[in-house]
């Protein structure tokens, strides 16, 4: 058997696909970082908004962001065949047609648009607009197999949302929805490239130019260092904006020390030291990465709420 | 061709038109919620062209 062949009935749908397979597309997991990064952004915003728009605003947010994963899911069925980590995706694992995918992602694009500007504002409708056109073209289509700073630029389109969350409440962009977007965005290169060492040969197998592959696993692991650093000083200077106060700098300061620590140990190590422990500090570096964001955003509605809860005494 | 049996993939279709069923009536909910306070926020206006007929 040819290894078009091969690919031919990886890709041919072996059943009728469930709700679930569908609903598989859009990226779940993704999805709720998004909603959760994007509902910040709406309420730190110093705009109050009606909760039934916040709610539906945030639900397109969502649905734009699942739209572009399906998207990102049709375009790599060919890559993600060959990941172990993306293998069992609805289409390498046979349960969705490509062409089903990409029907859905360019229906549920539109749709989202047009029910966020509906819902809230177009500024902010058009901000989703162009970060599904960022994370689908200029990511999936033509950075991902072609330059290893791929995660670099593509994490732009991961930060978007809390700014599209502001945009929401407040029409606009303002120094603190670039910071937030800052977070995500230096944020990402050290998570992934974390991922991008433990997961070995995944990147390699499917021919993504990922900076292990390209520039070496030592190379990396000084990026991931380099990357943190400036993480630290977007995230403690982030909490001398409006979006800051003592809760969101205490959190802040122990996050990027914890995160900083975690980096040089990474730094520290070699391929021998790392296969020794089966990537010990990798893979514990990768798990803090995924509370240090979450802390971090939840960290940022902590002192207004105190703020609320204390009759602003704090 | 038909089955006589419930046949699996009866069950499938059913969870998934299910599943529809329910989108589109949370979209109704939403379309519906989101008028009700459109019209009724303090901003809102008839065009003029509207409110002269």
């Amino acid at each position: 058997m040819s290894m078009s062949d091969a690919s031919m009935i990886t890709r041919a749908p072996t059943h009728e696909a469930s709700f679930g397979d569908y609903f598989a597309l859009l990226k779940p997991r993704v999805m709720s970082l998004v909603v959760f990064t994007a509902m910040v952004g709406l309420f730190a915003a110093p705009m109050p908004v009606h909760p039934m728009v916040a709610f539906s605003s945030i639900l397109f947010i969502a649905i734009g962001g699942g739209a572009s994963g399906a998207l990102n899911m049709w375009w790599d069925a060919d890559i993600d065949a060959i990941m172990r980590r993306t293998r069992s995706r609805p289409i390498p694992s046979g349960k969705v047609t490509p062409e089903d995918a990409k029907a859905i992602g360019i229906a549920l694009s539109g749709f989202s648009i047009v029910m966020l500007a509906l819902a809230s504002n177009l500024f902010a409708a058009g901000l989703l607009a162009f970060t599904i056109f960022f994370y689908v073209v200029i990511y999936t289509v033509w950075l991902k197999r072609w330059t290893p700073q791929n995660i670099v630029i593509g994490g732009a389109a991961g930060a978007f949302p809390p700014m599209i969350g502001w945009a929401v409440a407040t029409g606009g962009i303002s120094l603190e929805s670039v910071l937030m977007f800052a977070l995500i965005f230096v944020w990402t290169p050290p998570h992934f490239w974390a991922l991008a060492l433990f997961m070995r040969n995944d990147y390699d197998d499917a021919k993504v130019p990922m900076l292990t592959v390209t520039h070496g696993r030592r190379s990396t692991r000084n990026h991931i260092l380099g990357y943190t650093l400036v993480l630290a000083a977007v995230a403690v200077g982030a909490g001398y904006t409006s979006l800051g106060g003592p809760a969101y700098v205490a959190v802040a300061v122990v996050l990027n020390i914890a995160f900083i620590k975690g980096a040089v140990d990474i730094w520290r190590r070699d391929e021998t030291d790392s296969e020794a422990d089966d990537f010990k500090v990798e893979r514990r570096f990768f798990k803090l990465s995924l509370a240090y964001l979450f802390l971090h955003f939840g960290a940022i509605l902590t002192d207004p709420l105190l703020a609320q809860l204390f009759g602003g005494t704090l | 061709m038909s089955f006589d049996r419930q046949h699996e993939i009866h069950t499938r279709r059913f969870g998934r038109n299910l599943g529809v069923a329910a989108v589109l009536l949370g979209l109704v909910a939403i379309v519906f919620g989101l008028t009700v306070v459109k019209v009724t926020h303090v901003e809102f206006e008839v065009p003029s062209a509207e409110a002269s007929q």
